[in-house]
């Protein structure tokens, strides 16, 4: 057990965590800070595989400005506490099994793959520089990444007709 | 033991900076509330702290035992979980964001571990100092709402939305910096200044004055100081998000928002100014004792007022003060080799305060903007610019490559 | 080294989770949230993916999806704070009329 696989437990338990709690809270708030504890948990993990841009990225743009968004809007519509309202037994006596069971199943398969057991290790191995990730994203995927500039704008006028107020 | 801390090196050598690094640091902000009451006081034809030892100078020590002492009550019908999260994330965040910054050149070996004058030399410094402001949101945010009380949750959100507002025009201001350094890593930016060869015309401010105004902006903005500071000032008309935390908590927002101006400072001084270059040419030997021709007359000056101060524990404390200073100055002039050791620290602490003397100064002189002046400035004025400053950096890099 | 497979494990756990929370909950933001997780835990799959083959184009994928999301959060709580003042409840069983 070297470190590296000691901080991997850490944030993928810090991860698990924050993921269940999502569910189990019963304010959307809790469940909001929560899924910004997986993220960051999620930063850590691409850190630690080399990938520092995207770690970066994804604390600033889904950690600072998308949750922050959802948390701006939970206090604006002041959600309250989801009510304790008559839990259906089926629900809950089939539900969690199957969901267990979905889940299983998609790791099963991942797991037990001969393709992926092929793979080599996906350690603390090479740093991607962001100058490799730049030249990608402007010579290979120059055309997708002009689609989501363009998409940008298309949700940024989407939702300024949504938050208009009607005259 | 050797073994021990040889094998355990790349442990214990980061904490004891971090120590180390944390003790200077709440000291610093303590005297920086000092230096604040003192600067704006005299600006106002005032004095400011005087009764609480020697100048006022132990006033800091005054509100932290008062902060300490003082009655820290929880309001009802709070969310308990958002309430005591609030100020130990923004404090947390505040001081993990110094742990990037590097203070000086050297570099050096402890017990087989290679390290530098700073706690840690990431290659993507710059984008997380970017990851820290932009969570700095999620601390005013659940303050204001987690206090039970609409005006916090009203002065939470502005405060909030004007801090995501500026968060945008201080990540593109610095990027006409990041297109000259070609790295994120300060400490590459800095060499980079350097490496120029022009001396103090190499620094980065002259390329990108519009870039540097820019970012001085926005840093204001998003440190919450006058002029931007009406979610905060609103604690003194209405509320602010602050409003329902009392001692301990509050202590906490404070600190953390004079941490947060130390970091903004520094990374002016970082990206713009050179770091911890001397503005003077390499050629110049004799600008090495600049640090000791400064502290000696002040020492002197320290020991000469505090004989005649009116009150005796002023009499007895300044001149050990004063004393004190100009052994250390007159030890760096007869050691050379610490003076050498010291340039680089000297020059970027300078630089630093005189930043935060900028912003001590705003402080005294500016009024406040209106919560829709202060966005309609960030949105149509403040970021345009510094797409515009990203685009012409970009054209003349490419023409000098092409041209 | 870590291997790949306990990183798509991992994966695989929160994208059941996101399933899980996404079935069970009610609460309209809540189970957008669901989502997000979701495509957290593929992001997490592609940047091992990336990692392992050592190709970086695994990780600009994930710029991308992150991108996207974003203006997907964008539009889609726009609708949401539409859908809450018209029926002034948050509470997804209620949004079950094609028109209003």
């Amino acid at each position: 057990m070297n470190a590296a696989l000691a901080i991997f437990f850490v944030l993928a338990v810090i991860a698990v965590f924050g993921a269940i709690s999502l569910i189990v809270q019963r304010h959307p708030i809790h469940s909001a800070l929560s899924l910004i504890l997986v993220m960051v948990a999620l930063a850590g993990l691409y850190l630690l595989m080399g990938a520092e841009f995207v770690a970066a990225v994804q604390i600033i743009v889904y950690g600072g400005a998308v949750m922050v968004l959802f948390i701006f809007v939970i206090m604006l519509l002041n959600a309250g506490e989801e009510e304790r309202t008559n839990f259906s037994r089926l629900a809950l006596y089939a539900g969690i099994p199957l969901a267990v069971a979905v889940t299983g199943l998609i790791a099963a398969s991942i797991v037990g793959s001969k393709a992926a057991a092929a793979l080599p290790a996906a350690g603390p191995g090479t740093l991607t520089s962001t100058r490799t990730l730049s030249t990608l994203l402007f010579t290979e995927f120059v055309y997708p990444f002009e689609l989501t500039s363009f998409l940008i704008l298309v949700a940024i006028l989407g939702a300024i007709v949504l938050a208009q107020r009607e005259n | 033991m050797n073994a021990f801390l040889t094998n355990y090196a790349f442990l214990i050598v980061p904490i004891v900076k971090i120590a180390i690094l944390v003790l200077i640091v709440l000291t610093v902000d303590a005297y920086l509330t000092w230096l604040e009451r003192k600067v704006i006081a005299h600006i106002q034809a005032r004095w400011g702290p005087h009764r609480t030892g020697p100048h006022g100078l132990l006033q800091p020590l005054a509100d932290g035992v008062k902060f300490i002492f003082k009655e820290d009550p929880m309001p009802a019908n709070v969310d308990k979980v958002a309430y005591f999260l609030a100020p130990f994330l923004t404090l947390m965040l505040a001081m993990t964001s110094l742990a990037v910054i590097p203070f000086g050149p050297q570099r050096f070996t402890v017990w087989g571990y290679q390290t530098s004058l700073g706690i840690a030399d990431v290659n993507i410094s710059l984008l997380v100092l970017f990851a820290i402001t932009a969570l700095a949101v999620y601390g005013v945010a659940l303050a204001g709402w987690a206090s039970n009380n609409k005006f916090s949750l009203l002065g939470g959100l502005r405060s909030s939305a004007q801090m995501i507002s500026y968060e945008l025009a201080l990540t593109l201001s610095v990027v006409g910096v990041l297109l000259i350094a070609g790295d994120f890593s300060l400490r590459n930016i800095v060499e980079q200044q350097a490496g120029s060869g022009k001396g103090l015309l190499g620094w980065n401010v002259f390329p990108q004055i519009i870039g540097f105004l820019c970012f001085f902006i926005a840093a204001i903005a998003e440190t919450n100081r006058v002029p931007f500071d009406l979610p905060e000032a609103e604690s003194e008309l209405v509320a602010g998000f602050h409003t329902e935390y009392a001692s301990m908590k509050f202590a906490m927002f404070f600190i953390a928002e004079y941490t947060n101006m130390i970091t903004a400072s520094c990374l002016a001084t970082i990206l713009f100014f050179g770091g911890w270059l001397s503005p003077f040419p390499e050629s110049w030997t004799f600008t090495h004792y600049l640090p000791s021709v400064f502290m000696i007359p002040f020492g002197l000056w320290v020991i000469f007022d505090g004989v005649r101060y009116e009150n005796m524990f002023g009499r007895l404390l300044l001149p050990v003060v004063g004393a004190v200073i100009t052994a250390i100055a007159a030890a760096l002039i007869v050691f050379p080799v610490a003076n050498d050791a010291i340039q680089g620290v000297f020059w970027f602490l300078a630089k630093v305060f005189a930043f935060l003397f900028v912003y001590i100064w705003m402080r005294g002189t500016l009024p406040r903007f209106r919560y829709d002046q202060l966005m309609s400035f960030g949105w149509k004025f403040l970021l345009p610019v510094s797409i515009a400053n990203v685009i012409l950096t970009s054209v003349v890099i490419l023409w000098r490559m092409h041209g | 080294m870590i291997p790949t497979n306990y990183y798509l494990l991992l994966s695989a756990i929160l994208f059941g989770l996101g399933i899980v929370a996404f079935v069970f909950k009610r609460n309209i933001i809540t189970i957008f949230m669901a989502i997000e997780l979701m495509l957290n835990a593929v992001n997490l799959a592609f940047v091992a993916f990336s990692q392992a083959l050592g190709k970086p184009d695994g990780e600009v994928f994930v710029l991308f999806v992150v991108i996207v999301a974003a203006a997907e959060a964008a539009v889609g709580l726009g609708i949401i704070i539409l859908t809450a003042r018209n029926r002034r409840s948050l509470n997804v069983e209620n949004v079950n009329l094609l028109k209003l």
